[in-house]
């Protein structure tokens, strides 16, 4: 991966003062993707699971995808001259790109295939306080619903209703 | 229907950690779970649904790059709303439509000829640093014209015409394209407004002339100095366009140098829809300068133009340079020079 790209960053909101807070944010993987509603060369596609992929072959580096992501998910490569940017990189859910899964030329422009592994994708696999969670829709979904009874808060899914256009029903 | 899987990427829950139970502070702590909702929320809880409810919301990396703070920013969906819709009625409806005012122009007027038909003798009209500047400038507005349209609309005309290899190929060697080319336009503009701001202040002559349609319109030739009002306006919607296109594109070209995601999306819009307007006006203008016009083109070609012509679109500027000439004839103490 090229230096200066964060496909997953977590920020601080309120550090230091009450109600801080840790969020880590990723690509969401909309379902009314606006990255792929703006790009102007139709690089972004939608999988049979509903991850919103991306191929670099085509992509040409404007930016726009950025200006349009509410969560800042795509990333760019510094190249070249004045602020030029690189063919774009994000979050992949693990899950590749457009090539055969798990080939080489996969694994050089996108990072592992976990899920062509049958794996979940590595933050969720190395949150150590699952936190971050990965898997069908509806187990997830049931997962918080479960958490959210426990210990008493209801709207933490932070970007949730941006990227679904959805409520979780507690 | 789409399989709604939804991989739940409810990664984002990272609230996990840290964030106090509302058992804790709310009511009394027993073995059993409350019912949350029964519960009075917390200053904390109210804070977030307040967080959420939509807007900017920012924070404190530990990565170099601070612009990641940036946690969610719903603009981007105005800002798409901008880019897919707005966008694109505004450049279809002021392209096409001014596409369209020509043709029925140039069918129902043709072309503007000289009425007194060509001298046969010629003035000289622009130098040529005049042309040149003209002639870079128009050069490559023309590129970065041609490949701003075609971020906005290539990949509905282009792309299912070349295919997505193809039009990729094209659209990043635009984009190198767009990006040097911004620099010879910006000088070009600069050098427009040198050269020529002097003969293009507004003044009462501009009103009639627009008054008598400049001979667009209706016939006859209303006076005119050395520039007309229909030119001036092309001056400066050159110069004022120009100016907060190439601002804008500077600030697009170096991310983040200059002002945060909010202002690159301002940015953006600006650059697009004054670039839209631009190219309409162009459109026109060179309409005007080549084939709606007969001995037009000469101006900025060979800088040369009929003398005919000249008097009839530039009269009060061909009466000037006539005096200046008889004013400038010998200097005193000149001799006449060759075989005498």
């Amino acid at each position: 991966m090229p230096w200066g790209i964060n496909r997953r960053r977590v920020v601080t909101i309120n550090d230091g003062r009450p109600g801080e807070r840790s969020i880590s944010m990723a690509c969401m993987h909309c379902t009314d993707a606006p990255c792929a509603a703006v790009c102007p060369v139709s690089c972004f596609y939608t999988t049979a699971d509903a991850i919103v992929l991306h191929d670099k072959d085509l992509c040409i580096g404007c930016g726009y995808c950025f200006f349009a992501c509410p969560f800042g998910a795509p990333q760019y490569p510094r190249v070249g001259n004045f602020g030029g940017r690189g063919k774009m990189d994000k979050c992949t859910y693990c899950a590749g790109g457009p090539q055969q899964d798990n080939s080489g030329v996969e694994y050089a422009q996108y990072g592992s295939n976990r899920l062509a592994e049958g794996k979940l994708p590595l933050c969720a696999e190395m949150c150590s306080t699952k936190a971050l969670l990965a898997g069908d829709g509806q187990m997830i979904a049931s997962i918080y619903r479960e958490r959210v009874q426990r210990r008493g808060y209801g709207s933490g899914a932070w970007g949730w209703r941006t990227a679904y256009k959805e409520t979780v029903g507690v | 229907m789409i399989a709604r899987i939804l991989p739940a990427l409810a990664l984002a829950f990272g609230l996990a950690i840290g964030a106090p139970a509302t058992a804790q502070i709310g009511g009394p702590v027993s073995g059993t779970p409350q019912n949350p909702i029964a519960s009075p929320a917390t200053a904390d809880e109210l804070e977030l649904q307040k967080a959420l409810t939509g807007g900017r919301i920012a924070g404190r990396v530990s990565i170099p790059d601070a612009t990641s703070g940036s946690l969610i920013q719903p603009e981007g969906r105005g800002w798409r709303d901008f880019h897919n819709v707005t966008l694109t009625w505004i450049g279809g409806i002021a392209v096409l439509g001014m596409l369209v005012i020509l043709v029925i122009y140039y069918a129902t007027r043709g072309k503007i000829m000289v009425d007194a038909g060509l001298s046969g003798r010629t003035i000289q009209r622009f130098n040529l640093l005049e042309r040149a500047a003209h002639w870079m400038t128009a050069s490559t507005f023309i590129v970065l014209a041609l490949t701003g349209l075609n971020l906005t609309f290539g990949r509905f005309l282009l792309l299912p015409v070349i295919g997505p290899e193809a039009f990729t190929a094209v659209s990043l060697w635009g984009k190198y394209a767009h990006n040097f080319l911004a620099f010879p336009f910006t000088l070009g503009v600069v050098l427009l407004f040198l050269i020529w701001v002097k003969d293009n202040i507004p003044n009462g002559k501009d009103v009639a002339w627009f008054k008598a349609g400049g001979g667009l319109l209706g016939k006859g030739h209303p006076p005119a100095a050395r520039f007309n009002g229909g030119q001036k306006m092309v001056f400066w919607i050159t110069v004022i366009g120009g100016t907060l296109v190439a601002v804008s594109g500077y600030v697009l070209i170096f991310p983040f140098m200059v002002t945060d995601i909010a202002g690159m999306q301002l940015a953006h819009i600006v650059h697009g829809v004054i670039s839209l307007l631009m190219i309409a006006a162009m459109m026109a203008h060179i309409y005007i300068g080549s084939v709606g016009m007969q001995g037009a083109f000469d101006a900025m070609g060979s800088g040369q133009v009929d003398l005919n012509w000249a008097k009839e679109h530039h009269s009060l500027w061909v009466e000037e340079e006539m005096n200046r000439a008889r004013n400038t004839v010998a200097p005193t103490g000149a001799r006449a020079a060759g075989a005498d």
